[in-house]
């Protein structure tokens, strides 16, 4: 149903966000860890990374409803003329 | 009053009594009078026969009989009289002329006599009763008659016995006689030798006893034959004293007969005389001869004495004197008796005279003798010939009476015949020309009714007829319309199955499929294109799974609400997730109108999504699913991909109740239309 789309696009999103904030926290622990010296900023960073790329999914999926894919995309010019 | 009422009542009671024993009484008197009316009396009334006979005896049949017959002979009794009348009474005493009458009577009609029970004696005393002369009479005539017939057969009969027994022993005694003769002759003439003469003799004096005994008998039996003839004519002479006409020719016969048997007798017994005159004769000659002999022996015994009879068997015995003296005596005889012969030649015709005076004396008599018998035959003879000779004419004059009786009754006959015939043709004539006039009338009648019923049945039968296929075409269109009624019934019932099926969902489920009610509705709608096109035009969703009730989308409208609101910023162009974020905090910030009423027109600040939500939620409470899905799908952007499925289902919902509706709207129409009027 179209109204429980929404909410299963927010899940994905979240469940996203999270998996990928986790991820990034992760990767920025153990970067920060590892290769950071313990620095907060590669976790941050990587949380933050994971954040964006989570928010930026989660955009994306919200708006691809209304992308218009290539072969959606038809000439107005003849559909006017045939009208 | 109870003395006087008692006292009336008695003198009713009295009075009743009387009438009733008068009646009966005269009753009896009148049918001992009148048998005809006893007769009809014991037809009539039962028991009335044990009455009258207890009263008056019995009625005997012959009585009765003779009733009948007069009745049905009264005509001829009638012609009787009138021949009586004609012939007059005086030819024949009244009763022979009603004898007469009645052998007519006979003659004529031929009826069969039946004899009267009255017995003969009273019938001989005239029991002839003044009213029916004729046939009482003659019915007791022909009963005496028989008895007379019977009597005087009886009579000749024992008389012809009897003097053919007479003439037996006549011609007996003649044939006696004769035969005595004969023999005596032979014995006195004949020279035998004397034990044969002695056997002669002895059968002469056989021959004589003969004689004596069968003239004995021809005596005695000659008695018996004249007694029975005089019996015979005693009898004779009684039925003649009868007057009986039937008993004539009887008597006639009787008579003859006994003239008949008299002169056979009278002539047996002249030749009976005739023949002992003869042997008389013959006797005489014979003693004379005896005598003469005796004579002769006794010459010759005085002669010769010791020389008995036989002596012509003593020729050798006979000496010469003796012989001598035989011879002397015998020429003396000779010489006397040619003496005597002289004197006799002398004599003879004195002798001849005497003799024939005495011959001619015993001539006359048995002359006289037979004259007189036969005098007496003779007339005898003509009184049986007159007798005959007027039975005979009697008989013509009954035949010739006959015969002109019925020629008056063939005449008579031929003129009732010609009367009855020309009645006959008249009254047939009369019968016809009135049978003919009923006859067209009633066939005139009959027609115009078999007409009337004709033309009346024709009638009865086109309006049978008319009604029968008004009443034909009436059940055909009854039949027509009430399987219209009934396709529409059905349609109808099918459409409230659907409609039924439509509002039987649950919440939150849609119903059943609708497949199986849309197919009855198609089913039930064959003819029908309407009804067909529009079961076709249900949606195939809510064929294969069915609708949601509005109670459902009410409350995923109401569920979809508070979505619609949070992203009533995202559209198209607005759809990042900042917009979202600011969809979601004007959604926290923003209140309107939990319902509010649509206008009629929408402007295009009624275009706002929260507007819209409050008319949509509004029209939903009322109800009207539709306006709410107008104005659902006035929503755009992301509002309007939220409740892209509820206003599908809602469309759906709709169309299928549209659908729906007019159908049911068509089958009550139908269902209407298809009702008869009062």
């Amino acid at each position: 149903m179209s109204e429980k789309e929404l909410g299963k696009k927010w899940d994905r999103c979240l469940a996203d966000g999270a998996i990928k904030f986790g991820t990034g926290l992760g990767l920025g622990i153990v970067f920060s860890v590892l290769f950071f010296k313990r620095h907060t900023w590669p976790i941050s960073l990587c949380s933050g990374a994971g954040l964006g790329m989570a928010f930026s999914n989660c955009q994306n999926d919200l708006r691809s409803s209304y992308l218009l894919h290539r072969s959606q995309k038809v000439g107005l010019c003849n559909k006017t003329h045939s009208n | 009053y109870t003395a006087g009422g008692s006292s009336g009542a008695a003198k009713v009671v009295a009075a009743g009594l009387l009438t009733v024993g008068g009646g009966v009484g005269g009753t009896i008197l009148y049918a001992k009078w009148d048998h005809k009316f006893r007769a009809a009396v014991e037809n009539n009334v039962p028991y009335s026969d044990w009455l009258l006979g207890l009263a008056l005896g019995p009625a005997y049949q012959g009585d009765i009989m003779k009733q009948v017959r007069m009745d049905s002979q009264h005509v001829w009794v009638i012609i009787a009289d009138c021949f009586e009348k004609i012939t007059g009474s005086e030819f024949l005493p009244h009763s022979e002329a009603s004898a007469e009458a009645s052998h007519i009577i006979s003659a004529i009609s031929e009826i069969s006599t039946v004899p009267a029970p009255c017995d003969t004696e009273s019938a001989v005393k005239g029991h002839c009763s003044p009213w029916s002369p004729s046939l009482s009479c003659f019915l007791s005539v022909s009963d005496c008659s028989a008895a007379v017939s019977a009597s005087l057969e009886e009579c000749l009969a024992s008389s012809a016995k009897a003097t053919l027994q007479a003439i037996g022993a006549q011609e007996a005694a003649v044939q006696a006689i004769t035969q005595h003769i004969h023999k005596l002759k032979e014995a006195m003439e004949a020279e035998v030798p004397p034990p044969e003469k002695s056997s002669q003799w002895k059968d002469l004096e056989a021959a004589l006893a003969d004689r004596t005994s069968a003239v004995n008998d021809a005596e005695t039996a000659l008695l018996k034959a004249k007694e029975a003839l005089d019996s015979l004519k005693s009898e004779i002479d009684k039925s003649k004293g009868l007057k009986v006409s039937a008993v004539r020719p009887l008597v006639l016969a009787a008579e003859e007969n006994l003239h008949n048997m008299v002169v056979d007798l009278d002539r047996v017994v002249t030749k009976l005389q005739s023949a002992e005159s003869e042997s008389k004769i013959v006797s005489q000659y014979s003693d004379l001869v005896n005598e003469a002999k005796l004579q002769f022996q006794r010459e010759v015994s005085s002669l010769t004495p010791e020389i008995q009879a036989n002596w012509k068997g003593l020729t050798g015995k006979l000496s010469a004197d003796d012989l001598n003296a035989l011879i002397a005596h015998a020429h003396r005889r000779i010489d006397q008796l040619n003496r005597e012969l002289a004197e006799q030649r002398v004599r003879e015709q004195i002798h001849i005279d005497a003799s024939l005076e005495q011959q001619k004396l015993e001539d006359q008599k048995a002359l006289e003798k037979a004259v007189l018998t036969a005098v007496q035959h003779i007339k005898e003879d003509t009184r049986l010939e007159q007798e005959r000779k007027l039975s005979e004419l009697r008989e013509v004059m009954e035949a010739e009476m006959r015969t002109q009786l019925r020629r008056q009754a063939a005449a008579h006959t031929d003129h009732v015949q010609d009367v009855l015939k020309v009645q006959e043709q008249e009254l047939r004539a009369d019968a016809e020309q009135v049978l003919g006039s009923k006859l067209l009338e009633q066939e005139t009648s009959y027609r115009q009714l078999s007409q009337e019923q004709l033309d009346n049945f024709t009638l009865d039968m086109n309006t049978a007829y008319a009604r029968l296929k008004g009443m034909e075409e009436a059940i055909d269109s009854h039949v027509v319309a009430e399987e219209e009624a009934r396709k529409a019934h059905q349609l109808w019932l099918s459409v409230e199955a659907l409609n039924y099926s439509l509002k039987m969902a649950d919440a939150d489920s849609p119903t059943m499929p609708l497949e199986s009610a849309a197919q009855a509705v198609r089913d039930s709608c064959h003819d029908n294109d309407f009804a067909l096109a529009l079961a076709t035009a249900l949606p195939e969703e809510s064929l294969q799974r069915g609708v949601y009730s509005e109670a459902s989308l009410r409350a995923r409208f109401n569920a979809l609400r508070a979505l619609v609101r949070r992203v009533a910023l995202v559209d198209e162009t607005h759809n990042s997730l900042y917009q979202y974020f600011l969809s979601y905090l004007q959604a926290a910030l923003l209140f309107e109108a939990k319902q509010e009423a649509p206008p009629g027109q929408l402007c295009s600040e009624d275009l706002d999504p929260f507007r819209l939500l409050s008319y949509a939620s509004f029209c939903l409470e009322h109800g009207d699913l539709e306006l709410a899905a107008k104005l659902v799908n006035q929503l755009r952007g992301e509002a309007r991909r939220v409740v892209e499925d509820w206003l599908t289902e809602a469309r759906l919902t709709l169309e299928t109740r549209q659908v729906v509706s007019l159908l049911s709207a068509y089958a009550n129409a139908v269902g209407l239309g298809t009702t008869q009027a009062p």
